[in-house]
């Protein structure tokens, strides 16, 4: 057993407004740069929509991901190591940048130097790749909200092999939204076709990085990402993805697009797993299987086991701590509501996603279903073929009865919930026929309803303590004595510290805001402290 | 050595020695100070349905063509005469393997070149030290195509194995054979200078991905894991050039 830690992420679906407040702070943090214009780190898609960038769900078409051979073993679905060799000079499998939609600015001088009385003046398209002038055609989200739905709607990838087709029409149209950012996968694709190796999974957090100054532009990254959440730079000719705001999370601080998320739909924790097990889950034969197959590798913070192999793999006591308050391990793991976004691409992906019931619910409303009555929703959930079948190819590679058990689940707290609040008896029953207890259900109504930023963002600050001792290793080879006014500039040397007092006391000095501090550089550390501590005056006596 | 001028020998010996010299150094500079920059600048993303063709047309017609470089300047007359080769199986099989290499080479670099001047897309990203060396590689693929198909497949034939050559492999040990450069036809005279002056680019160049082939690829493990590691400051004067301002609006 070899444990490692994994920085993860749950999405509540439920929540999501489509506001794209996140795809908005992240294009401001990491992708506000010339290249990078047509770049989203984080988007929100409707769905069903084609995605972006189009279609990029259909890896017959851009054979991304792994895929098992023909004796079983997993291999890259685009073709082996020898084959990347050969395609270097033009990989078939590249998306276009007209998949992603061109980026444009607008002539906006033409509007601001109209001369006055010009009626309705307009500021036309200018392509940020030429300069020229240029049609808008597509871009990223270009069917948010269904628009367009029924031209769009129906090329989405997901809704291949649903012999209704879901209905467009206004009133019974089912629709969600989908925020995407890199997966972080335990099995990346993205690293696997890095030909030059300049990608990398972090070991102490599993956060996927490329190294910017060991990319040489091969682009395999780009298509071998089922994703397609690895971007190329057509300025600086780099790979470049979301980084899971790692200086971020190194602080302890949960991802900008955590933080800023308006409908706080985001949690953010640590999973123990057994990085021997990734491979022979990824090589589980039937893509259905995959979802059991990746909860198998994660291991349980509770036991006691664990945690001592954990600590043996040299995982700091207080992520391991960090493990066993992690949202993300309760909701993906201990209740399973969280499934992983397409498994069948075989790349464990670490973004967890709790399907959405309102659709559903939506749905069952408009078929005649009573949604305050849970039987009833249940009933609906089992009747609705076309959402739950879509939602099972979006999360379990097809497999629509964990996708039914998740809804009901997540009906069940509702119901349990709204007896609580009416001074009813919930009772065991409702808990019981979604195989949970009346405390896994208010454990669940807690994190689902009521977790508070503690509870979503459980993130254990990096251990960089010997770094410091590096950094001053690094500083020595610029001699500090070199500083403004220092002997090595020919200066006389440092003053001595102000205000050196007698032996035992602190000296005093005072400060830019009028005030006396103590000098803890000159004390020698003897005597009395009281010194340190100003009176209630706010003056050092 | 007679009638060789002060000209000839900056042509064919200070020359190839400052191109030579050039090309280390500004290698290490380039490694040392501007990592971030060594790349292939791929345009792929932008136009991909010439590139389709053109990019491996030509690398694989460039490879081809520094495969039979490497058979007829760097390899001596004599390691073949004595396997017993006779010249004219030499001549001919360099003559038709050279003429298919160059016609694969031409089309390819046509397509890029054509690509590169006429798709603005692929023209906005593109430096000026891009337009010196696709020049130079023009020139050169020009003046190595023309002898090897008109002059030796065509034509009566030109023995540059006993000119152009040993003043090549003259160059690495030291004592440059010049009257027989001087001797030989123009045509390989502004072959030989203009690929001078390109090894002398390299470096500054995009060309220089082509010492990045990840050949590693074959044997390395699928995924990479790396520790966080130390971020060290960049050193003072290190940090280079970081985003190149090339084409479109600001």
């Amino acid at each position: 057993m070899r444990v490692m830690a994994q920085v993860a992420m749950v999405m509540n679906l439920d929540k999501c407004i489509g506001c794209h407040t996140c795809s908005v702070t992240c294009k401001q943090v990491w992708t506000n740069r010339p290249g990078l214009e047509y770049v989203y780190f984080n988007n929100v898609e409707t769905k069903p929509g084609v995605g972006y960038p189009r279609r990029y769900e259909d890896q017959r078409q851009w054979r991304g991901g792994w895929k098992l051979d023909r004796k079983g073993r997993l291999t890259l679905k685009a073709g082996g190591r020898l084959r990347r060799l050969l395609q270097m000079y033009y990989n078939p499998d590249l998306p276009s940048i007209d998949d992603y939609g061109e980026p444009w600015t607008y002539d906006y001088r033409t509007v601001i130097d109209a001369p006055l009385g010009t009626v309705n003046p307009s500021a036309h398209s200018i392509s940020t790749l030429t300069g020229e002038d240029m049609r808008i055609r597509w871009g990223s989200n270009f069917d948010d909200d269904l628009a367009g739905g029924p031209e769009h709607a129906p090329d989405d990838p997901d809704l291949e092999g649903l012999q209704e087709r879901v209905r467009m029409e206004f009133e019974q149209v089912f629709m969600f939204y989908l925020p995407r950012i890199c997966e972080h996968c335990l099995n990346p694709s993205c690293v696997a076709s890095c030909p030059s190796g300049a990608m990398y999974k972090r070991e102490e957090d599993g956060i996927v990085l490329v190294d910017q100054n060991r990319c040489r532009g091969w682009r395999f990254c780009v298509s071998g990402c089922p994703y397609k959440k690895v971007y190329f730079n057509y300025k600086t000719g780099k790979a470049e993805k979301c980084t899971f705001c790692f200086p971020r999370i190194e602080s302890g601080q949960p991802t900008i697009c955590s933080e800023t998320c308006v409908g706080r739909l985001r949690y953010l924790g640590l999973l123990l797993y057994d990085a021997d097990a990734v491979l022979a889950a990824a090589s589980t034969p039937d893509p259905q299987d995959l979802y059991e197959a990746q909860l198998s590798v994660f291991l349980d913070p509770e036991d006691p086991h664990v945690r001592a192999e954990a600590a043996r793999s040299g995982i700091a006591d207080d992520w391991i701590e960090a493990a066993r308050r992690s949202p993300v391990h309760a909701l993906a793991v201990r209740h399973r509501v969280a499934l992983p976004l397409h498994p069948e691409f075989r790349t464990l992906p670490m973004v967890w996603y709790i399907p959405p019931l309102s659709p559903v619910a939506d749905v069952a409303h408009a078929e005649g279903y009573d949604p305050a009555d849970p039987d009833r929703v249940f009933a609906a959930i089992d009747a609705l073929r076309v959402p739950v079948e879509y939602l099972a190819n979006l999360f379990t590679a097809g497999k629509a009865e964990t996708v039914r058990l998740v809804l009901r689940r997540l009906a069940a707290v509702r119901a349990v919930m709204r007896d609580v609040q009416l001074g009813r008896d919930p009772g065991e029953e409702v808990p019981r026929s979604v195989g949970m207890s009346p405390d896994d259900i208010d454990d669940l109504y807690r994190l689902l309803a009521i977790a508070k930023y503690e509870d979503r963002y459980v993130i254990p600050q990096v251990h960089a303590e010997e770094a410091g001792a590096l950094t001053a290793q690094h500083q020595q080879l610029f001699c500090s004595l070199d500083g403004e006014g220092g002997p090595g500039m020919g200066g006389q040397g440092y003053p001595p510290p102000a205000g050196r007092a007698a032996a035992g006391e602190p000296p005093m000095f005072q400060g830019q805001d009028g005030r006396l501090h103590a000098n803890l550089l000159g004390w020698d550390g003897t005597g009395d402290p009281s010194r340190l501590f100003p009176d209630a005056q706010g003056e050092a006596t | 050595m007679n009638g060789v001028g002060a000209t000839d020998i900056f042509w064919w010996v200070v020359l190839p020695y400052v191109a030579m010299t050039v090309f280390v150094v500004g290698h290490v500079w380039r490694w040392r100070y501007d990592r971030f920059g060594w790349d292939c600048y791929s345009t792929e993303l932008l136009e991909h349905r010439l590139l389709k063709w053109g990019a491996p047309l030509f690398h694989y017609g460039a490879f081809a063509a520094i495969l039979g470089h490497v058979m007829g300047v760097l390899v001596p007359i004599s390691f073949t005469q004595a396997l017993g080769i006779p010249e004219e199986v030499y001549r001919w099989f360099s003559a038709v393997g050279g003429a298919l290499a160059a016609v694969v080479v031409v089309v390819g670099i046509a397509i890029l070149a054509s690509r590169r001047m006429l798709v603005s897309r692929v023209r906005a990203t593109t430096a000026k030290i891009d337009y010196v060396a696709l020049v130079l590689l023009l020139i050169i693929v020009i003046t190595g195509v023309i002898p090897t198909i008109w002059l030796n497949l065509l034509g009566p034939g030109y023995n540059y194995r006993l000119t152009v050559a040993p003043w090549f492999r003259g160059l690495f040990t030291g004592s440059p054979d010049v009257e027989a450069m001087v001797s030989a036809p123009a045509v390989y005279q502004i072959h030989a200078t203009a690929a001078w002056v390109l090894w002398a680019v390299w470096p500054f160049s995009r060309l220089v991905h082509a010492w990045s082939f990840p050949l590693w690829y074959l044997w390395r493990p699928f995924v990479v894991y790396r520790s966080r590691g130390i971020i060290m400051p960049p050193e003072p004067g290190t940090a280079g050039r970081r985003w190149r301002k090339i084409g479109g609006p600001a």
